[in-house]
């Protein structure tokens, strides 16, 4: 049985996450190593970078970054929260699309609605999305990447199908709520600050609640949470739900900033997210992770983007950057596992 | 059959029968009853004739020759991709960097093209080879450092992607000789079947003896459901991957070789989110994503249907993006309803167990 195949080396990839403080430290010693790493790499990105232009720090240079990196944040965040579980969500940048053209068509229709209940609607049918979603992975038992890989063309589909080949322009939104993707406040995009609410919110949820830390044990071993009482079914289908709201709230915001809206918005999208959570530390198949590391590697990609623009790097290589960043990152990933793996068992040879 | 215990326990959900060990299971009722509800194989070519004759019946069009050229070469990169992925699924891995691998193919072949004055035969051979390579790389990752394959190949799909539009920006080398571009779509003489439909054919011939008849391909099945299983009974579970994604790459290099020459294009965003349709086509043919089950034939038919209803729905004047719903209901049906068809049979075999207490 798969329960017990694994269970002698269940380090390997999975720090662990018990409440046990000699192990806790390790853990949280890990992530920061992690989250620091990450922090360097950008801080020597943005040096670099500077030196060659210094208008790379200017006002309105950090604004457009920060505007540029915070949709991509939200669903880095929201992805973090299904990959901790050990699941995946292929279906977030559909999501965003069909909620963008949601909105853009309420206001046509309703041209005086007020922007917050816009808002609160977009949220509403990001997290219907992602209750077909965690609905359908209860009901077939399949892993979630195929599921949400159908979800991902099913939501496309809906969404080209509504549109029909239309386009919803910035004249058809209200000014109020085109200024929320553009306003700043003391310089820094409101969007940006919405991301780093949902940062914060999110990372102190999966760090201290308790429901929070109960989807680290489901990512570590599904079967060992279940046999400890956590009702796993409950959790996973909430954390769907919840990364579909995340993703209507980036579609809301992609509408706001965007204005131009077509059924294509946010196509691909997915494997960024992916990406961005990935190169922040959150393994891919579950039990490590914090929203903290997926944000900073949202941040990291979207500046790598923006920087080698300004060093004169061709901007085709942005992408091939990303996947080898992607590949050094789990490359790491699985290398600082086993160095821990064999300092834990040299550790427990000790104790014995 | 030693291999036997290995599918003695489907886990939940059961889908398709693997191939060939279904000859092995119990007779009577039930095992007819299992055979002829739970073949995976059977209901997808069911789904396709189906398919195929309510089209057409239906749909104006769709029965000619020339549609049926067009249909069939649409569907040579998928079908191409889908071979070495599903053995690759089979094992329990998977392979999201074929698009990226086919646009770099491309790109490389039109910059070889352009700039290197080697004959096109010999580019095409070396694009194939360097398909290969980029495939090794994965198989590197994979099984050399023991990383995830799912991670690995997202970001070689960015990598690869990217690379290939370093190789040529946004531009598009297009001149290709024309007796080269016409004989990718060229038909077979007297018949509207396209030629490059032999090599599918031949090629999946070939994907399906290994898979279905020699020792490695019942190996894939057995490393597919159990890895230390298949390690502790002789296979060499980390070599046999490495040559699997090898042999993806190389399809991807064959597959960019004919994209280039039938859209007499090279282009860096050639065969751009085509991974996600290959897998949808394997899935929907029955190859369990977990590994270990599903079969080659199940596959074609998979493929054949996603594109025959594709095709006919387009005929039928909808909106070609819309049809995304097609692909997207089609891949959740594929696995929402074996589960629940094996819910109501587990359902079915426990009250007949109650009313006959006495095993056969």
């Amino acid at each position: 049985m798969s329960v017990t195949a694994g269970a002698p080396e269940r380090v390997d990839g999975h720090p662990p996450t018990g409440p046990d403080p000699r192990r806790r430290g390790l853990a949280e010693r890990l992530l920061a190593v992690r989250e620091l790493s990450l922090l360097l790499a950008l801080a020597a990105l943005v040096l670099v970078t500077t030196l060659r232009n210094e208008r790379f720090l200017s006002g309105q240079s950090v604004k457009d970054l920060l505007l540029g990196c915070a949709i991509l944040v939200i669903l880095a965040v929201g992805q973090t929260l299904v990959i901790v579980t050990r699941n995946v969500d292929l279906s977030v940048g559909s999501i965003l699309g069909l909620v963008a053209f949601a909105t853009g068509s309420l206001f046509l229709a309703a041209p005086g609605t007020p922007w917050p209940v816009a808002l609160l609607l977009g949220v509403a049918l990001g997290a219907l999305c992602g209750v077909v979603n965690g609905g359908l992975i209860a009901v077939a038992k399949v892993p979630a990447l195929v599921i949400t890989l159908g979800t991902l063309y099913a939501f496309r589909g809906v969404d080209y199908y509504w549109a029909s080949g239309r386009q919803i322009n910035a004249a058809d939104m209200p000014r109020s709520f085109l200024r929320l993707g553009n306003q700043t406040v003391l310089g820094v995009p409101v969007l940006f600050l919405v991301a780093l609410v949902v940062v914060a919110v999110v990372g102190y949820y999966l760090r201290a609640y308790r429901s929070g830390r109960e989807l680290y044990a489901i990512g570590s071993e599904p079967a060992a949470a279940r046999l400890s009482g956590i009702p796993v079914g409950r959790r996973v289908f909430a954390v769907f739900v919840a990364n579909g709201a995340l993703a209507g709230l980036a579609g809301v915001l992609y509408a706001a900033r965007f204005g131009t809206l077509d059924a294509a918005a946010g196509t691909g999208l997915e494997l960024q997210v992916v990406a961005a959570a990935v190169v922040g530390g959150v393994a891919i198949f579950g039990g490590s992770g914090s929203a903290y590391g997926a944000a900073l590697g949202a941040v990291l990609l979207t500046t790598i983007g923006s920087s080698l623009a300004v060093l004169r790097i061709d901007p085709f290589w942005q992408q091939a950057v990303v996947g080898a960043l992607i590949l050094a990152a789990i490359g790491l990933d699985r290398l600082l596992a086993v160095r821990m793996a064999a300092r834990l068992r040299g550790r427990s040879a000790h104790g014995a | 059959m030693a291999h036997d215990s290995l599918y003695a326990a489907p886990p939940v959900g059961a889908e398709a029968e693997p191939p060939g060990a279904g000859g092995e299971r119990g007779a009577g009722r039930l095992a007819g009853l299992r055979g002829a509800l739970g073949s995976w194989d059977a209901a997808v070519v069911a789904a396709l004739v189906v398919a195929t004759l309510l089209a057409s019946a239906t749909v104006q069009n769709f029965a000619t020759g020339r549609n049926v050229q067009f249909l069939l070469l649409d569907l040579v990169p998928l079908a191409l991709l889908a071979l070495p992925m599903t053995l690759i699924v089979i094992t329990g891995e998977i392979d999201l960097s074929v698009a990226s691998t086919v646009g770099l193919c491309s790109t490389l072949m039109g910059q070889m093209w352009l700039s290197s004055g080697l004959s096109l035969e010999l580019i095409c051979v070396l694009v194939v080879l360097l398909g290969a390579v980029l495939g090794a790389v994965n198989g590197v990752f994979v099984t050399g450092f023991g990383l995830p394959s799912l991670a690995v190949t997202i970001g070689t799909l960015a990598l690869y992607r990217g690379l290939s539009f370093v190789v040529l920006g946004d531009q598009a080398v297009a001149d290709f000789p024309g007796d080269w571009t016409a004989a990718a779509v060229r038909s077979i003489p007297g018949t509207s079947i396209p030629v490059a439909v032999v090599p599918v054919l031949l090629l999946a011939l070939v994907f399906g003896v290994v898979l279905h008849a020699t020792p490695a391909g019942r190996a894939l099945y057995a490393m597919g459901n159990n890895d230390q299983a298949a390690t502790f009974a002789g296979v060499s579970v980390a070599r046999t991957k490495f040559w699997l994604f090898v042999a993806s790459g190389a399809v991807c290099g064959l597959v960019g070789v004919f994209w280039t020459l039938r859209y007499a294009s090279a282009r860096g965003d050639n065969a751009t989110g085509l991974e996600l349709t290959v897998v949808t086509a394997v899935l929907l043919g029955g190859v369990s994503i977990f590994g270990g089950r599903g079969g080659l034939i199940g596959v074609v038919a998979g493929v054949l249907l996603l594109g025959v209803l594709r095709n006919a729905l387009q005929l039928a004047d909808v909106d070609a993006n819309a049809l995304t719903i097609v692909t997207g209901a089609l891949l959740i049906a594929s696995v929402v309803l074996p589960n629940a068809v094996a819910d109501v049979r587990g359902r079915l075999h426990r009250r007949r167990q109650r009313a006959t207490p006495v095993a056969r």
